[in-house]
């Protein structure tokens, strides 16, 4: 809706021509300006810029519903209510059944805890029938760190699911609907993110799984700062393929250690020498790499721990 | 005063100095059909700029005569007198209600911010729940409008938040016997839901463009008593690279919200990301968006972790003092008692694996997985 010609929002003739004739010709142009630089910039009164801008805004803006609406959309039109069960009974009942569609769910936990493993298992949830509990749908499967195994996933099928796996051929249709990507770089993996876009819809696409974001970045880049801004544009747009195509999006993280504790607020500080005094913050302690801003745009992230003993 | 000072387009005010009107005092005696010829436009056009020269005069008399009558001004003692009919929105926490004064002000924008998984979202939801609370209960029997901006608005959640806060409500009325199966029937969490407003922004522009609607879409739902926004930051964040546009838009958007707060009377919420900002040579957490930002909103409310509990802070308040207090996010309800630590996992954005019975049983099921 952004970029929406204002030719075409049914301004008054006068008004619309003055607006081709700036150069401002989407509603972005003309939301950036204020209601005085539009003024300036088109040589008219303050009160026909203000209804200007309100038609425009109105167009522009999305349309709302409630919540109550949004909830019956969701139940009549999805199956499971738009969850894709993990068939881990405790991890379902934390997630309210499932792997939700729509968001985005991240991995978290040190190398070898099974972060991979859990991907495939995903991987062929999503591939299964209906009737086994999947999502009888494609997987698009974004290998970052070579670690895909096609040998270990139908392994794994073959011990859950015996029922299926024992059929003729079904093996290779369950592993015939996934399909494997390997981007090299960061170009290569914002390419093939493109070229998903189109094809998510198409081909029933019903899961996508990146497996790890973390491994793409910290070969290629060593401060802190481009990372970030690097990935940022990758994390909104995973996020809004999930949510525009209703589908699950799993990404994986890795941990790396940070010696002393995290980052405080100022107001925090004042009392930090008391918190340094507490032996236990000083000892190494593992956290999510990436950083804060990759963290805000996770939806829900699940921690893999190893428990002691 | 002068000519340039009015509201006028550039060549309006062209016109008028070419012809020798260069102060307002020039125009107060002229008829719109000599300013028409003079200025070679059309009687409407005269018209109208004699109006906004007419309304600008009378404003500049009323400082000149008596400073008490300046139109729009209203006296510090009418304001405490209004002050005291401010209503406020509980936070269903009672700790966190009472640094904040009694709960979030309506007529107010406040700022909620803290890293991810604190449960922001959490707030808004309930915020969002809350302000439906019927007047005989205390609340507002208000509606809502949720901006999402981040795609992190779960349905499910509002439903539970919804049940919980309906439970609790019967629970407080459970000793008045009369009219509880009345409550009962008429507080259904699908009434609850169909009162939240819900809108999907995608952009900036859209964005903008929403809260220049708000408005006109509230003088037709006048029942809004809160507008919250999941989260001010995101698109802000993502794709600007023009610092000082982003600064304008920003601080535009501030002043309209106010307004709308202001002349509704109602309550704005905006949820806000931390960043980390290099300072006297470390790291230290900072809200998002600059500091120029920071003076936006009128108060600041800061979510941050002290251990392993949840505390909030009240970092900016033009009447309040600074205070922190404990609160914690729970299966049911945002509130001060700490149960099921669990439960709520998916909903804090991290699932800690560590409650040692239900780790167990994930575990369990997780070898049989990796066999």
């Amino acid at each position: 809706m952004a970029n929406k010609k204002i030719a075409d929002m049914g301004l008054p003739k006068s008004i619309a021509n003055l607006f081709a004739a700036r150069n401002i010709l989407t509603a972005k142009d003309a939301l950036s300006l204020t209601e005085f630089e539009l003024m300036e910039l088109l040589d008219v009164g303050l009160a026909q810029v203000i209804s200007a801008v309100a038609h425009i805004s109105e167009i522009t803006c999305p349309p709302f519903q409630t919540a109550h609406s949004l909830m019956e959309e969701r139940h009549h039109n999805e199956h499971l209510a738009g969850h894709l069960p993990t068939q881990l009974k405790g991890l379902d009942e934390a997630l309210c059944g499932g792997i939700p569609f729509g968001a985005l769910t991240e991995l978290v936990g040190p190398p070898g805890i099974g972060k991979t493993q859990f991907c495939l298992k995903l991987a062929l949830l999503a591939a299964l029938p209906i009737n086994h509990g999947g999502l009888n749908g494609r997987v698009i499967y974004i290998d970052i760190e070579s670690k895909f195994s096609s040998k270990r996933m139908i392994e794994i099928g073959a011990k859950s699911f015996p029922e299926i796996f024992r059929l003729e051929g079904m093996a290779k249709e369950m592993a015939g609907r996934i399909l494997v990507l390997r981007p090299a770089s960061l170009s290569e993996f914002t390419e093939s993110l493109q070229q998903i876009q189109l094809s998510v819809l198409q081909n029933q696409v019903k899961l996508i799984i990146v497996d790890s974001i973390a491994g793409l970045v910290s070969g290629e880049h060593e401060r802190e700062a481009p990372r970030q801004h690097s990935l940022g544009w990758h994390i909104s747009f995973l996020k809004s393929l999930a949510e525009f195509s209703r589908i699950p999006v799993v990404v994986t993280n890795q941990v790396r250690s940070q010696s002393c504790g995290d980052a405080m607020y100022s107001f925090q500080v004042q009392n930090e020498h008391e918190i340094v005094k507490d032996p236990e913050r000083l000892e190494l302690h593992l956290v999510a790499a990436l950083g804060i801003h990759w963290a805000h745009a996770v939806t829900t992230r699940l921690v893999l721990e190893a428990s002691s003993g | 005063m002068e000519v340039c000072n009015l509201p006028l387009s550039p060549s309006q005010r062209a016109k008028l100095v070419s012809a020798g009107y260069t102060t307002i005092f020039s125009l107060s005696s002229i008829s719109p059909l000599d300013l028409a010829r003079d200025l070679n436009v059309s009687h409407n056009e005269a018209a109208q700029i004699l109006k906004i020269a007419l309304q600008s005069t009378r404003f500049d008399q009323s400082i000149n005569n008596n400073a008490s009558i300046v139109t729009g001004g209203q006296t510090a003692w009418d304001m405490l007198r209004e002050e005291q009919f401010i209503t406020r929105i509980t936070t269903s926490c009672e700790d966190l209600d009472n640094i904040l004064g009694g709960g979030i002000n309506c007529q107010e924008v406040t700022e909620i911010g803290g890293v991810p998984g604190i449960g922001k979202t959490q707030m808004g939801i309930q915020l969002a729940v809350n302000v439906q609370i019927p007047l005989e209960c205390g609340g507002l029997g208000g509606k809502a409008i949720y901006i999402d901006t981040e795609g992190s608005f779960m349905v499910e959640r509002v439903f539970q938040i919804a049940e919980a806060c309906i439970e609790d409500l019967l629970e407080s009325r459970v000793f008045q016997q009369q009219d509880y199966q009345a409550c009962r029937e008429r507080m259904q969490p699908k009434t609850f839901l169909t009162n939240i407003f819900y809108f999907r922004v995608c952009s900036y522009t859209e964005q903008i463009a929403l809260i220049n609607y708000l408005e006109k879409f509230i003088t037709e739902n006048r029942d809004v008593k809160i507008v919250i926004i999941d989260s001010i930051t995101f698109h802000f964040r993502q794709d600007f690279d023009d610092l000082a546009l982003r600064t304008r838009v920003l601080s535009g958007m501030a002043l309209k919200l106010m307004k709308l707060a202001k002349s509704f009377s109602l309550a704005i919420v905006l949820l806000n990301q931390v960043t980390t900002k290099f300072t006297e040579g470390s790291f230290q957490l900072t809200l998002a968006l600059g500091d120029s930002w920071s003076h936006a909103c009128t108060n600041r409310v800061i979510l941050y972790w002290n251990g392993s509990e949840r505390f909030a802070y009240l970092d900016k308040s033009p009447s309040l003092r600074s205070a922190s207090a404990p609160y914690s996010v729970t299966s049911n309800l945002w509130n001060d008692e700490l149960c099921h630590p669990y439960l709520w996992a998916h909903f804090k954005r991290s699932i800690m694996l560590l409650g040692a019975s239900s780790w167990l049983t994930h575990r369990g099921s997780f070898r049989s997985v990796a066999v």
